[in-house]
């Protein structure tokens, strides 16, 4: 008999080459140990303290919440730490654990380029190799975070097949383990892939709501009535909503990036245009035709332009204890000007669908009512591509 | 019980396979007839899928072209039940879990048994994952294919004990292609393979000339090759049933 392992509800598992097999259980085995090691956590916080600058702050935003007369919307402000977005959170927590492990040599994929930012800083500081995957297509459309990536020392790698977007990084990334597992750790960048991979990145991203969570009981006595982040493979939103899970008051609502909108095909929205299938080492909802071809999704957003959602938000859809939500284009860019203006916060793209959320959700709401929003990242990698967007071609 | 067993009764089992609908479906039925008649003993039939990520840039190539062409699993079933009529050599499908699961496994394996398809072979689904389907194939009599690793170590006698049909050991690390040399230790792994089954096993991955594959064929009762003549479909589209068929012949002969 087999067994299969890492489930929430239906989705998860390890469907994946028997190449890799040994190497998750493994990592499953190293992860089971090291997370309860004492010097292994006290390694990891301090990193987390004096390197990535947690706690990141919770700001209440007074000036978006008066403009808009509803709730009081505070930020979760991850575009604070180190590399610029909550991509840090996971990165140093499976370079630690995979420098432990012996590992020398850090793969990655990334979409907006943050994951292999903060992949190619850990490296760095680890004194590990690392190599980047990024879709073709992507490396335009973020071309800084490519120079970035390559001043920290990485080897970044285009991906030209299939749509030459995050998915064919997540495919070309699990190729290139394949061929090379021994020495190699694949820092998967999001709460997706194989068995144990959607655990571990949970946990080190629940940072976030473990924070949220005691900073809101500081300042405000309570708990909020909804927490709201943006969705892609689901990383910064399962962190920010994986310690409000067991209390049911407090609304949990992911944004997804619909990109032209969700009665169109150039979209990303996976939770409200997607079905049942198996895909990157798991079963979850994908965007796919009939026959169970992935659809090759769309968004302006390259960190949410992924055809998938991590299974556990699968789950949490499933039982409706989180609700998704998509978020168009044109609503992104609104929301990503808005709060530039109205706070000074320059958000990225992908956190402005969850801005944008904010926008629609709060104004609904009594002025006694809580909302918090995470800002998963700042936006200074985008300035370019919305300043296209709207139409003034700028040097980046 | 599949028809598998017979592909291994005549000496050691060439296994070519190739992409369905690669440039199209009419180039695949020539290429599966001058295949068998040429000494091939098992025919392993890719269906296409939009990310295959076991594969190497030869096969992804073919199957963007076979996508692009406009095949689907409905149209291969409907090609395979065609070809049936005269071709009677044992056909296995490639392809990955999302296009059985999409399908759903019921119809799909009911549709394998109709058209005569002995088994599949999923390199997306490990052991761990196979109870999923391994009851509706066996229900229709197809055979789950298992696959064993260079880095399968401790699992091979699990794997080897559940097999069935054959099994498919990956020769190397990585994804599939042409490789000038294969420095797994084989010899090893079916040493441990039949401590625990008499089920069949062949070698794949990275094969692609007489040479190599004389030399697998001392280890393993089958050789499989993908990359090499996918290659040879890609460089000679509509026509390359005649090419493919000599270099099936070439491969046969090397084996025996």
């Amino acid at each position: 008999m087999s067994q299969s392992k890492g489930r929430f509800g239906v989705h998860g598992g390890q469907y994946i080459p028997e190449t890799l097999m040994n190497a998750v259980i493994e990592l499953e085995k190293e992860y089971e140990h090291y997370k309860n090691d004492p010097d292994f956590v006290r390694e990891l916080d301090d990193l987390l303290k004096k390197y990535a600058g947690r706690p990141s702050l919770l700001y209440y935003a007074e000036k978006l919440t008066n403009t808009l007369g509803g709730a009081k919307i505070y930020l979760k402000r991850e575009d604070l730490n180190h590399t610029g977005s909550h991509k840090i959170n996971n990165v140093l927590g499976q370079a630690l654990l995979a420098k432990k492990m012996g590992k020398t040599r850090l793969i990655a994929e990334t979409g907006a380029g943050q994951h292999g930012v903060a992949t190619a800083t850990a490296a760095a500081l680890l004194g590990m190799e690392c190599v980047v995957f990024m879709g073709e297509e992507d490396t335009k459309r973020q071309a800084l975070n490519v120079y970035r990536m390559r001043l920290l020392g990485a080897t970044v790698i285009p991906v030209t097949s299939g749509t030459a977007t995050l998915k064919d990084a997540v495919s070309e990334a699990m190729r290139e383990w394949t061929s090379r597992i021994d020495d190699t750790h694949y820092c998967l960048g999001s709460v997706m892939g194989p068995h144990p991979f959607p655990t571990i990145v949970r946990d080190f991203q629940s940072v976030i709501s473990k924070e949220a969570r005691e900073q809101i009981l500081e300042y405000e006595g309570r708990l909020p009535d909804a927490v709201i982040a943006c969705v892609g493979g689901g990383s910064n939103a399962i962190g920010s909503f994986y310690n409000f899970i067991g209390d049911e008051s407090v609304r949990l609502i992911g944004c997804e990036a619909a990109g032209r909108g969700i009665d169109t095909f150039e979209t990303a929205a996976t939770v409200n245009t997607g079905r049942l299938g198996i895909f990157h080492g798991m079963k979850s909802y994908f965007c796919q035709d009939e026959y169970g071809q992935i659809a090759p999704v769309y968004s302006i957003s390259a960190g949410l332009d992924y055809p998938g959602v991590g299974p556990e938000h699968a789950y949490l859809h499933d039982i409706g204890r989180a609700e998704y939500v998509p978020i168009t284009d044109d609503e992104a860019v609104d929301a990503f000007e808005f709060l530039s203006r109205t706070e000074g916060i320059i958000p990225a793209i992908e956190s402005a669908h969850a801005v944008a959320y904010a926008m629609k959700l709060a104004p609904t709401m009594d002025k006694d009512k809580i909302i918090i929003v995470t800002i998963s990242g700042r936006g200074d990698k985008d300035c370019a591509a919305i300043a296209r967007y709207r139409g003034e071609d700028i040097y980046e | 019980m599949s028809n598998i067993a017979s592909a291994f009764k005549n000496g050691k089992a060439f296994i070519p396979f190739i992409t369905c609908g690669d440039p199209d479906l009419e180039t695949t039925g020539k290429l599966v007839r001058e295949m068998a008649a040429n000494g091939a003993d098992l025919i392993e039939l890719g269906i296409p899928f939009s990310d295959p990520t076991a594969e190497g840039p030869v096969i992804q190539a073919a199957n963007i072209r076979a996508l692009s062409g406009g095949v689907t699993t409905d149209k291969i079933f409907d090609f395979v039940a065609e070809l049936r009529r005269d071709v009677k050599i044992p056909l296995v499908f490639m392809t990955y879990a999302n296009v059985v699961f999409s399908y759903d496994a019921e119809r799909f394996m009911a549709r394998c048994c109709e058209t005569g398809v002995g088994g599949i072979i999923l390199p997306d689904l490990p052991f761990e994952e196979k109870d999923e389907f391994s009851a509706i194939c066996k229900q229709y009599g197809v055979d789950l294919i298992s696959l064993i690793a260079p880095t399968s170590a401790d699992r091979i006698a699990m794997i080897a004990k559940e097999a069935e049909g054959f099994i498919y050991i990956v020769s190397s690390l990585g994804v599939t292609g042409v490789r000038s040399q294969i420095t797994t230790d084989i010899s090893s792994i079916v040493k441990v393979i039949r401590e625990n089954t008499d089920v069949p096993c062949a070698v794949g991955f990275g094969i692609s000339n007489p040479e190599q594959a004389a030399k697998m064929s001392q280890y393993a009762d089958g050789v499989i090759v993908g990359s090499a003549i996918v290659k040879q479909v890609a460089e000679y589209g509509r026509e390359a049933a005649a090419p493919v068929g000599e270099f099936t012949a070439k491969m046969k002969a090397a084996i025996v």
